[in-house]
C-alpha cells in the first residue's frame, strides 16, 4: 500500500519534470534560428529530450520512451552538426513536443498513450531521419502541421495530348505523404465512341502531409490551364490539440516548485523564531522586574519574525508571470501562421510575481484575450499595408505593479474594436435600445456582456464559446477588474487589474453600532463629514450626495445590513466614498477605527455567501469582523437604478 | 476523548455513542463522532440578513464558524443565556460540503451508548420540536432521549449561494 503511494509520488515528480522539460524544449525550439542554430540552445533541447526518454524508460512507459528516442536521435544529429536546422525540422519537433504532452497526459490518467497523431509524427521523424543528413527542404515552402488535403482533379480531354501523365503526378504527391486515389469514370463514353488519346477520367485524391499547400500546388504546376483543380484542407486534425489543452487547464492547484533560496529564508526565520521563543521562555521562568527590558525585546523580535515569516510564506506562493506568458510564443506562432497574419509578440515585466492561484486562474482569460486580438483585431499584412501600418502587427503582453495591484495588459496595434458592428449586435440582441446614444467607452464595454458575441467574431480560433463575459467573470472571481481601451485603426488595450494576493488585504476598520466592518483600503477614495441636509432624496430610488460637482448615491450600512438603528441621530455623519469599476458611491458608517492588514477568511466554508460581504477576518482580540464587498454593494445599487437617476440629476 | 470512544465503539458496530444535552426539560442526543468540541458561550459577530436562529459567526481555531441557537431553530421559547449555556461544535454534512457549526444549548448532560436496535422512529408528533430534525427516540433509565439528525439543521439558508430575494431587495 505504502509502496504504491510512494510510486504515485515519484510518478508525480516525473510528470512534473517532463512538463518542465517539454516547456524547455518548446521555448528552445521557438528560439532556434533556421540555418544558424545556437549550439547551446540545441544542447538544452537535447538534454530535455534525453531526460524525458530516460525517465519514461525507467518507469516502463515504453510508448513515450520509444517516441522520444526518435526525437533524441534527430536532435543528436543536429547537435553533432550532421544535420542542418530548417523550418521543417523545427515544425516536426514542435509537433513531437505536442504529442509528448498528450501522451504524458494520457499516461497520467492511466490511459493508453499513443494516438494516430503520435504515430503520424513518429513517421515524420522517421522520414527526416531516413533522409540524407544535411539535406534541407527548400525553406521557401512553408510547412505546417500535419494536415489532410482533398484534391479534386478534373482534367480536360486534351490532358494526355498535352504531355501530362497523371501517374507521375500521383507518384510525386505520394512522396509528400500518405496518398489515396479515387478514380471517377462517370464521364467515360461507350467503348465505340472512346478516343484513346483523350482523357475522360477524373480523380479525387486524399493526401495526408505536413507539406503546405504550396508544395502540393507545385506538383500540379505543369498541368495547364484547362484543368479543373481544387485543393482543400480537411479540418480533421484541428480539434485534438485543444482537447489536450483543456484537460491541462482543468487540472489546477496540486504541487508547487519553490526556489531554494525562498525556502532558506523561511528556515532562517523559523530558526530566529525558535531562538526568540527560548528567550521568552527564560524571561517567563525567571520573572523579575529586571527582565522587563529583555521581555519587551523578545516580544518585539517575535512580532518582527512573525511578520517576516508570514511574508516569506506568501512569497512561496508567488510565481513569475512568465510561467503563464511562456506558452504564448507557440500559440501566437501557430495561430498567426494559420490566419496568415504577421505578428511580433513582445513581453515586458515577465518577472512580475503573482499568487499561484491567481496565475492559474488567469491563464485561460489571457489565452482568450490573445486569441481574440490575433483573430479579430490585428489585420492581415495586406490590410495593414493599405492602412499605412507596418506589415507585421505587434502584440504586447506586459505585467507590472501599479498602486498595490498587478496590472496585466494585452496590447495590439490592430484595427481596434468594431464599434458599429458591436452596437448593431447589441441592438439586435436587445441589450441597447435603438435610439439610445452610447459613449464609445460604453459601446466597447458591451463586449463583456454575458452571451454577447458578434457573428463576425465567431471563428474556429476564438469562437469556442468562451465569451468575453467569461473572461470578465473569471477575473471578477479573483477580485480583479477588466478594462478595454480601443482606438479605431490604431489598436486596443485590454487591461486586467488584480489584487496582489487574495489572502491578505489592507483594511480600514469602520464601526457601525457595536460591530466592526472592514473596507479594502484601496477601494476608499476619501471620507467626508456630511451634514444631514446635504443628502437629497431622489423619489423612492435612494439618496444622493453632491461631492464637488458630482452626485453620488449614498447608502447607510445600517440599512443595507438591517442593523438596529442608532440610538440618536447625530447632526453630521461620516461618509466613506468608495470606488469600484470606475463608479463611486458613499457609505455611511459611525466611525473609522484603524487600518490594518487582515487575512481574508471565507464565510462560505461553513455558512454561505452573504450579499454585501466579501468574507470575514479575525481581529487581534480574536473577534470576527466582516469585510464589506464594495463591488457587490455597487452592483445592488446599479440594479435599483439609483446610479442612473443620480447621473441624470447631475446632468440636469 | 473522541478517539478512545471510537476505538471502543468499533467492537460493537450496531451501537453508537451519543452526547446528550438539555433544552428545557427535554434531553437530546447527537452522535459523538460528529462533535468537534464544546466551549462556553461568548459573543458572536452578527451576520447581516441571516435567519434569527443564526446568531452570527465566531472564531474557532482560525475558522469562521456560524453559531446556531438551537432553541430558536426548534421554535422553542427563547431564554437568556446562563452560566451553563454552552456551544457544542459539530460537523454536519451539507449538500455540497461538510460544515462546522456551533449549536447553543442550555447545558451538556451525559454520554450514552445506544444500540441501533433500541432506537425507535419518532411518532408524527413530538411536542415542541419539528420532527424533521429527529432521527429517533430511545429510553435511558426510563427517561426519553431524542436523537437528532444534525444534517437537517442546515437548511436552505446554508446551501443557497444567493440569499432569498426578499432579503436582497432590502436597502
Amino acid at each position: 500500500m505504502s509502496d504504491d503511494l510512494d510510486m504515485q509520488e515519484i510518478f508525480g515528480i516525473f510528470f512534473e519534470e517532463c512538463a518542465e522539460g517539454l516547456d524547455e524544449m518548446e521555448s528552445g525550439l521557438l528560439g532556434l534560428d533556421p540555418g544558424a542554430a545556437d549550439t547551446e540552445a540545441v544542447n538544452t533541447i537535447f538534454r530535455a529530450a534525453h531526460s524525458i526518454k530516460g525517465g519514461a524508460a525507467t518507469f516502463g512507459f515504453t510508448a513515450i520512451s520509444d517516441f522520444t528516442h526518435g526525437v533524441e536521435t534527430l536532435l543528436d544529429q543536429v547537435r553533432d552538426g550532421e544535420r542542418a536546422v530548417d523550418q521543417a525540422l523545427v515544425d516536426t519537433l514542435l509537433a513531437a513536443v505536442d504529442c509528448l504532452r498528450e501522451m504524458l497526459e494520457a499516461q497520467k490518467c492511466d490511459a493508453e498513450p499513443g494516438s494516430d497523431k503520435a504515430a503520424a509524427v513518429k513517421e515524420r521523424i522517421g522520414a527526416i531521419l531516413a533522409s540524407e543528413p544535411g539535406f534541407t527542404a527548400p525553406t521557401d515552402s512553408p510547412t505546417g502541421p500535419l494536415a489532410t488535403w482533398r484534391i479534386e482533379l478534373r482534367p480536360p480531354a486534351s490532358f494526355f495530348r498535352d504531355g501530362n501523365d497523371p501517374l507521375k503526378i500521383f507518384d510525386a504527391l505520394a512522396t509528400l505523404g500518405e496518398l489515396s486515389v479515387e478514380c471517377h469514370v462517370d464521364d467515360l463514353p461507350d467503348l465505340d465512341a472512346l478516343q484513346p488519346a483523350e482523357c475522360h477520367l477524373g480523380w479525387t485524391l486524399e493526401l495526408t502531409t505536413d507539406a503546405g499547400r504550396q508544395a502540393i500546388e507545385e506538383t500540379f504546376s505543369w498541368i495547364g490551364d484547362g484543368c479543373a483543380l481544387d485543393i482543400r484542407e480537411l479540418g480533421a486534425e484541428a480539434a485534438s490539440p485543444v482537447s489536450a489543452q483543456e484537460r491541462v487547464a482543468a487540472r489546477e492547484s496540486g504541487s508547487i516548485r519553490v526556489a531554494v533560496d525562498k525556502v532558506d529564508t523561511m528556515l532562517n526565520l523559523v530558526g530566529e523564531l525558535v531562538i526568540t521563543q527560548s528567550m521568552l521562555k527564560r524571561c517567563g521562568e525567571e520573572y523579575s522586574t529586571d527582565n522587563i527590558a529583555a521581555l519587551q525585546d523578545g516580544l518585539m523580535n517575535l512580532e518582527r519574525y512573525t511578520r517576516e515569516l508570514q511574508e516569506s510564506a506568501m512569497q512561496i506562493r508567488m510565481l513569475p508571470i512568465n510561467v503563464s506568458f511562456s506558452r504564448f510564443p507557440r500559440l501566437v506562432r501557430d495561430l498567426s501562421a494559420k490566419l496568415g497574419k504577421k505578428v511580433d509578440l513582445r513581453f515586458s515585466g515577465e518577472a512580475t510575481e503573482l499568487d499561484k492561484n491567481v496565475l492559474e486562474k488567469m491563464s485561460d482569460p489571457l489565452v482568450h484575450l490573445v486569441r481574440n486580438s490575433l483573430d479579430h483585431r490585428i489585420e492581415t499584412p495586406e490590410k495593414r499595408v493599405k492602412a499605412c501600418k507596418p506589415e507585421t502587427g505587434v502584440l504586447h503582453l506586459s505585467a507590472a505593479h501599479e498602486n498595490g495591484n498587478i496590472v496585466i495588459r494585452v496590447e495590439d496595434d490592430g484595427a481596434g474594436l468594431d464599434r458599429k458592428r458591436i452596437l448593431e449586435r447589441a441592438i439586435e440582441r436587445g441589450l441597447v435600445d435603438a435610439g439610445e446614444t452610447l459613449s464609445d467607452e460604453q459601446i466597447d464595454h458591451l463586449i463583456f456582456h454575458p452571451g454577447f458575441s458578434t457573428a463576425a467574431e465567431v471563428s474556429d480560433v476564438s469562437g469556442r464559446g468562451v465569451g468575453m463575459d467569461v473572461v470578465r467573470s473569471n477575473i471578477k472571481e479573483l477580485s480583479g477588474r477588466l478594462d478595454v481601451k480601443s482606438v479605431p485603426g490604431r489598436g486596443s488595450v485590454f487591461s486586467i487589474c488584480l489584487p496582489l494576493t487574495l489572502a491578505i488585504l489592507d483594511g480600514q476598520l469602520a464601526r457601525v453600532g457595536r460591530d466592526v466592518y472592514i473596507f479594502a483600503l484601496q477601494s476608499i477614495v476619501e471620507t467626508v463629514q456630511v451634514e444631514d441636509d446635504e443628502i437629497r432624496d431622489i423619489l423612492d430610488a435612494g439618496r444622493v450626495y453632491r461631492l464637488r460637482d458630482q452626485y453620488i448615491p449614498v447608502v447607510r450600512l445600517r440599512d443595507v445590513f438591517n442593523l438596529p438603528p442608532a440610538d440618536a441621530t447625530p447632526e453630521s455623519e461620516l461618509l466613506v466614498i468608495v470606488e469600484s469599476d470606475g463608479q463611486r458611491m458613499g457609505i455611511f458608517v459611525d466611525d473609522l477605527v484603524e487600518q490594518q492588514q487582515v487575512v481574508i477568511k471565507s464565510l462560505e466554508e461553513n455558512y454561505r455567501k452573504v450579499d454585501g460581504l466579501a468574507g470575514a477576518t479575525i481581529l487581534g482580540d480574536g473577534r470576527v469582523a466582516l469585510i464589506v464587498d464594495v463591488a457587490g454593494l455597487m452592483h445592488r445599487l446599479i440594479d435599483t437604478h439609483v446610479i442612473n437617476l443620480a447621473s441624470q440629476s447631475a446632468a440636469a | 476523548m473522541n478517539e478512545k470512544l471510537q476505538g471502543k465503539d468499533a467492537q460493537d458496530e450496531t451501537a453508537c455513542q451519543y452526547l446528550t444535552f438539555l433544552l428545557g426539560d427535554e434531553e437530546y442526543g447527537v452522535e459523538i463522532l460528529r462533535v468537534q468540541g464544546i466551549q462556553g458561550w461568548s459573543s458572536a459577530t452578527p451576520i447581516p440578513n441571516a435567519p434569527d436562529y443564526v446568531l452570527g459567526v465566531t472564531n474557532l481555531r482560525g475558522d469562521i464558524v456560524p453559531i446556531m441557537d438551537l432553541r430558536r431553530r426548534f421554535g422553542l421559547e427563547v431564554r437568556e443565556f446562563g452560566p451553563t449555556t454552552v456551544v457544542i461544535v459539530v460537523r454536519a454534512k451539507g449538500i455540497k460540503q461538510d460544515r462546522i457549526v456551533g449549536l447553543v444549548v442550555d447545558s451538556v448532560s451525559e454520554v450514552y451508548t445506544v444500540g441501533d436496535d433500541d432506537i425507535q422512529p419518532a411518532p408524527g408528533f413530538t411536542g415542541d420540536v419539528d420532527t424533521q430534525f429527529i432521527r429517533g427516540l430511545t429510553s435511558i433509565d426510563e427517561r426519553m432521549l431524542i436523537l437528532l439528525n444534525i444534517d437537517k439543521l442546515l437548511d436552505d439558508s446554508f446551501e443557497l449561494d444567493e440569499p432569498a430575494p426578499d432579503q436582497a431587495a432590502s436597502g
